[in-house]
């Protein structure tokens, strides 16, 4: 959040306010909001609630009795999941027309998420098919077909980040990537959905679903779209975290720790967090002479953490 | 080898109205007229050039490249007939129809425009035909339009050699009944897979592995055309009469082109930008 305006490392506010202590600097936005222990518990609570909700409250159903209780965590989830692509996409262009490195991260956070999340529905999926159809992989059924060409396609995007290297251009072109990757997300939907006969189960479209069921249903969508966005949280707290760990290593071993960088992840703050964690001499080179060789150690107390804005 | 300047240098200034290949080296350094004034004029027009003009001429590089050098279509089409050679030998027929007809053109089409596309931008990465542009007060998109509609030439060139070819050596029935509707959808295929693959190659082709990352992305997004066109050739190349209406699927092909042109001419520009 409130670090997409950090300023390059050993810059000449460095000696500010040196006699700050350690604590007084510690940025409060550091673990990326107080909410998340309570958004924790709301979500640990809510998928409770669902799942009990699916396996005693809903009513069996007629044909498929037991085995259809897998709807009330297949359907919901993959609606969060194709919802997190297409708000990746739409994060996507908020950096484009922003240019905040945040807003990469929330786009990239989004689409890892719902990788993770449609893994889980093709596996829930197949197992699904495999009880009500006897296989479990069933060519004839658009919405699992679409489906995995979404995920076969959303699978190139870290290879694709992966293999740019300069950081802007990465997110650049993986927003690029992540906006039309989010178009076609219904587009394909349809497109497959014309292809083949109605197959599966349209629970929602009959519109006929039973009180109870359709409670149990609601219940486990909100479940899972607030376990979405807790993970979500989640990773980019985690992903904060380690970059300010890394802005800190970075003081440690000097002002030229090597840049050099070979990942997928998003950067945040150009030029920061580049410091290579297990280079821990980085900065003590032939060219380091003693006197910016003194610096680190009053810095770590006044570092651009200091500067955050809250 | 040597030849490639050259053609960088007789591609771009036609651009400008008064393109002179010659002038550019005495362009910032000194006075290049009398007083140094009036030479600048002409060079540097008030109004950049509109952007159908700006097309034209990229697009007449692009040909001119690939005239002079027959990077992209003559290995395009030596592909698909290689193709067509290992398709008779893993499947063991010497003639198929219908659905299995559509679908080895289709898959051979595909596979083929997927080494033009590799090949797409790989000259303007090497050899500073990106900068060029960018240096030019032109818009971006031009590109876009210019490659797009060059991948679409080559293309339909394909074409004409792969689907005799594929009539004479696999096909069951006769290609001639079937050649008009053929076209049809073959150039709504053509004008999905250039703009598709023209925009991802244009995503792949700043990255290191570009080889791998193209086709990758690549074929995911034309996995609705290959639906379409396949499911509108079937009946099309079976040997009974044609009955289904395909109409349903160009409607689906051309819908699918028209929505990514718009959405590839949309964030083209990103790509382009350093």
């Amino acid at each position: 959040m409130s670090t997409g305006s950090r300023q390059p490392a050993g810059s000449t506010e460095i000696r500010r306010g040196a006699d700050q202590s350690p604590r007084q600097t510690q940025p409060r936005g550091a673990l990326y909001g107080g909410s998340l222990r309570t958004l924790s518990i709301a979500s640990v609570v809510m998928v409770g609630l669902a799942l009990g909700m699916a396996f005693f409250y809903a009513p069996e159903e007629a044909t498929e009795g037991f085995l259809q209780r897998i709807f009330y965590l297949h359907v919901p989830l993959a609606i969060v999941c194709l919802s997190g692509f297409v708000a990746a996409g739409a994060m996507a262009i908020m950096h484009l027309r922003t240019r905040e490195a945040r807003w990469d991260l929330r786009s990239y956070v989004a689409i890892h998420m719902s990788l993770i999340f449609g893994v889980g529905v093709l596996i829930c999926g197949s197992i699904w098919a495999k009880g009500s159809w006897g296989h479990w992989w069933v060519w004839s059924e658009p919405t699992l077909v679409s489906f995995l060409i979404v995920i076969l396609l959303y699978a190139t995007y870290q290879p694709l980040r992966f293999s740019i290297e300069d950081p802007e251009r990465q997110a650049r072109y993986a927003s690029v990537f992540a906006i039309t990757a989010g178009a076609f997300v219904p587009l394909n939907f349809i497109a497959v959905r014309l292809s083949t006969a109605y197959l599966h189960p349209r629970v929602l479209g009959t519109g006929k679903l039973p009180g109870p069921m359709a409670l149990t249903f609601v219940i486990s969508l909100i479940a899972f779209a607030l376990l979405y966005v807790t993970l979500w949280r989640f990773e980019m707290t985690a992903k904060h975290a380690r970059w300010q760990l890394k802005a800190l290593r970075r003081r440690l071993s000097g002002e030229d720790a090597p840049a050099r960088r070979r990942s997928a992840e998003p950067e945040l703050g150009a030029g920061l967090g580049t410091g290579a964690p297990g280079v821990p001499g980085a900065g003590v080179g032939p060219g380091a002479d003693p006197a910016p060789g003194l610096r680190p150690e009053p810095a770590l107390t006044t570092n651009n953490l200091g500067r955050q804005a809250p | 080898m040597s030849v490639q300047p050259a053609r960088r240098l007789d591609g771009e200034p036609d651009n400008r109205p008064h393109g002179s290949p010659g002038e550019p080296h005495a362009g910032p350094g000194g006075p290049t007229g009398p007083g140094g004034e009036p030479a600048r004029g002409p060079r540097h027009p008030k109004t950049p050039p509109r952007l159908p003009a700006v097309v034209m001429a990229l697009l007449r590089k692009e040909l001119l490249v690939e005239l002079r050098t027959l990077e992209s279509v003559p290995g395009m089409a030596l592909f698909s007939l290689s193709t067509f050679v290992v398709f008779h030998f893993a499947l063991n027929r010497s003639s198929v129809e219908g659905d299995l007809a559509a679908g080895i053109l289709l898959v051979t089409l595909l596979f083929a425009g997927m080494l033009g596309i590799n090949r797409l931008f790989v000259a303007d990465e090497e050899q500073g035909g990106f900068d060029a542009l960018l240096l030019a007060p032109v818009d971006r998109s031009a590109m876009l339009i210019a490659k797009a509609a060059a991948m679409t030439i080559y293309l339909v060139v394909l074409e004409i050699v792969a689907v005799p070819a594929f009539g004479l050596l696999l096909l069951g029935s006769s290609l001639g009944n079937a050649l008009p509707d053929l076209i049809g959808v073959l150039a709504l295929v053509d004008v999905g897979l250039a703009v598709i693959g023209t925009f991802v190659a244009a995503l792949a082709v700043k990255t290191r592995a570009r080889d791998l990352i193209g086709p990758l992305i690549a074929l995911p997004l034309l996995v609705p055309i290959a639906i379409g066109a396949s499911r509108a050739c079937a009946p099309l190349l079976s040997s009974g009469p044609h009955t289904g209406s395909g109409v349903r699927w160009l409607l689906l092909i051309g819908l699918y082109d028209l929505v990514f042109g718009l959405i590839a001419y949309a964030v083209f520009d990103f790509l382009l930008e350093d």
